[in-house]
């Protein structure tokens, strides 16, 4: 609307309406909007960006041990049984018996043997390697580069995102290095933290949505802390954690109590229990919106037919604020998924190659992993912290794609 | 009290007041209802007839400061006598809204639940059915039992809500405004169907509309506001009465719509 032509011939107003004033006013208003929308998006695209471009890229090999000297052909045609007498000649017993005993070798795949071929007898490694978007921009300058330096050196378009990645533990060389570990870590410790949380956290919205005596100084004075606690860094949880639950409950958190031979209380318990803290209060706060969002027509309804207040609340109000209570589990999750601070002072391990077995056992995350990799100097380590990102987020997405999805279905049934 | 002589009525207020924190809302009350028949309270907005009607199944319980002075007896008991559970008192004093509100449930579980919670012993089925017949509802959703209750229109919600109300076998349905939200065609099965429960159950309903309470209704109370914001009940009587012949000037003029 530039130009607002009068197409009435009668003016009901003696004034102006400035409408073209009013009209520039509201389209700068919504041109800000969409302008912020525009920030968001933008800086959203860039994070994934830079991840991917890590995550992908152009990457030069060489052979240490020279593979002509075994093979005669390309690798590709040497046939299964071959490569497994390759596997067998030339690697020691142990980590043959071992590589044997993971998955016999007669079952695996030949990619599989391949894999194992050209990193163990080959011994090939990677000796450079180039980010996605100079791979497809600038080919050439990496070439020359790489010609220069390692005559010797293969070319390769290299995806660091492998299946492997996923299912390997820690290595000290990066493209032997995965996040089994981490990712079972941070998968147990979810649990904990959610078996923890979400029970009080509901438990405490009920309670002080429903049952609670509102506005006396007491229940301001707790609503006003549950809320502040949700601002509280999460390092500070991280300390609260080391004192109460590393230190004090040591025999419980390290399973001594319980006759495990635990070393510490530096355990995945204790690190659970600490998340718990750190989400209560989101939990409930959230819990608390969803249960005050439920209509007091619903509730009169129930005491209506002589309900108590039990029944009303359970068969009406948590069904009817479940969606809501969701949504805020999904918030908190997220937000326990990323938190690194914490965890360091916890104590999670930065090098551990063996999986989380319990409760009281030691352990590490996606999180610590990532921070971990991405103190180190080397190129590859880079590459693969940006995969754990990767992994970390589809992770995320997949949790709160199941959590929305058992929203969506209690939803619909209304 | 058990005098062999007095009558049973349905709910017998004696000198009740009802306060909101320290206001007054009501004021003096003394009214005796009717068995099995329909009892109208009309009135113009804020002469507290909701709050009456709420104080008779301990509804406002819930608002935050409400209390009652005097006494309500219901079977010759005073309701609010500290050892009577008021879930009990709910439970034979049922209660109609005045906006349709069923469950988001399907229409047989909003039928169903108040029952099973009482502890109903015997067929389900027969009874959802019993109480869809008894409201004028089962013909229109017979066959569709398992949906969801909000896909029905306004109407067919509310006498979803009345049929909800009979399942738990209450012996009192108050009703508070219960067609305010409905068009008048809804309105009118309403009617009617109060007219035929009232040949079981005393029905007591809180209206706004002068010829509702007219035609549907057999006693009237008329309630207003003093100068003090308290409102108290002016007169009550055989509703032919208070309508063609009414004893005071003001239920007059209510009446005869120059107020109100």
């Amino acid at each position: 609307m530039k130009n607002p032509v009068n197409l009435f011939s009668s003016i009901s107003y003696s004034k102006d309406l400035h409408l073209e004033n009013r009209q520039k006013k509201a389209s700068i208003w919504k041109a800000l909007f969409r302008l912020s929308t525009l920030v968001g998006v933008i800086v959203l695209a860039i994070l994934i960006l830079s991840i991917v471009n890590q995550a992908f890229g152009l990457v030069a090999f060489e052979d240490i041990n020279d593979r002509n000297e075994f093979i005669s052909t390309s690798i590709i045609d040497v046939p299964k049984t071959e490569l497994i007498q390759l596997i067998e000649n030339n690697l020691n017993k142990n980590r043959v018996r071992t590589l044997d005993t993971e998955k016999p070798l007669l079952d695996r795949s030949k990619s599989d043997l391949i894999r194992i071929v050209e990193s163990e007898v080959f011994k090939q490694r990677i000796v450079d390697s180039y980010p996605l978007f100079q791979s497809i921009f600038t080919p050439n300058e990496f070439k020359s580069t790489v010609a220069e330096k390692y005559p010797d050196a293969i070319m390769e378009f290299k995806s660091w995102f492998t299946p492997q990645f996923l299912t390997e533990s820690m290595s000290k060389t990066p493209e032997l290095a995965g996040v089994r570990t981490a990712l079972l870590g941070s998968l147990l410790l979810i649990v904990i933290t959610i078996v923890v949380a979400f029970p009080l956290g509901v438990s405490s919205a009920i309670y002080l949505e429903e049952y609670s005596r509102q506005n006396t100084w007491l229940s301001r004075v707790i609503q006003t802390n549950i809320d502040n606690l949700a601002g509280v860094p999460s390092i500070i949880y991280g300390i609260l954690g080391l004192t109460i639950f590393v230190r004090a409950f040591e025999p419980l958190t390290s399973g001594r109590f319980f006759g495990y031979e635990g070393a510490n209380g530096r355990t995945i318990l204790a690190a659970g229990l600490t998340m718990a803290l750190l989400i209560l209060p989101i939990l409930i706060t959230n819990a608390q919106e969803a249960i005050r969002a439920v209509p007091n027509s619903l509730r009169q309804a129930s005491y209506g037919l002589g309900a108590t207040q039990w029944q009303t609340i359970w068969h009406h109000v948590l069904p009817y604020a479940l969606p809501g209570i969701l949504t805020g589990t999904i918030l908190a999750i997220s937000r326990a998924l990323g938190e690194t601070a914490p965890l360091i002072i916890v104590g999670a391990a930065t090098y551990i190659s063996k999986d989380p077995s319990g409760l009281f056992s030691n352990f590490t995350a996606l999180p610590i992993q990532i921070y971990n990799w991405t103190t180190r100097p080397q190129q590859e380590f880079r590459n693969i912290a940006a995969v754990a990102i990767l992994v970390l987020m589809i992770m995320l997405l997949s949790m709160n794609a199941v959590a929305i999805l058992w929203r969506n279905k209690i939803q619909n049934k209304r | 009290m058990t005098n062999q002589t007095s009558k049973q009525w349905a709910i017998e207020t004696q000198d009740l007041d009802i306060f909101y924190g320290d206001f007054r809302a009501v004021k003096n009350v003394t009214l005796k209802i009717e068995p099995k028949k329909i009892t109208s309270i009309i009135g113009p907005s804020g002469c507290g007839k909701s709050t009456v009607l709420r104080s008779f199944n301990r509804m406002n319980d819930f608002i935050p400061g409400a209390h009652v002075k005097g006494e309500v007896l219901f079977q010759g008991q005073n309701i609010y006598d500290p050892r009577i559970d008021p879930v009990q008192v709910r439970q034979r004093i049922g209660m109609v809204f005045q906006k349709p509100n069923p469950f988001p449930k399907s229409i047989y579980e909003n039928i169903a639940w108040g029952a099973k919670i009482n502890g109903y012993k015997e067929s389900l089925n027969d009874l959802v059915e019993e109480c869809l017949v008894k409201s004028a509802l089962w013909d229109e959703v017979k066959d569709q039992l398992q949906k969801p209750a909000l896909s029905l229109s306004g109407g067919q919600q509310q006498r979803l809500c009345i049929a909800r109300a009979l399942a738990v076998k209450p012996e009192i349905i108050l009703m508070d405004e219960p067609c305010s939200a409905l068009d008048p065609i809804a309105t009118l099965k309403i009617e009617d169907l109060m007219r035929e429960l009232s040949n079981q159950y005393t029905i007591i309903i809180v209206t706004h509309n002068m010829q509702q309470a007219g035609r549907a209704s057999d006693f009237t109370a008329y309630f207003t506001m003093d100068t003090d914001r308290a409102g108290s009940m002016i007169e009550y009587g055989v509703t032919s009465q208070v309508f063609t012949n009414p004893t005071n000037k003001s239920t007059e003029d209510y009446i005869s719509g120059r107020f109100g």
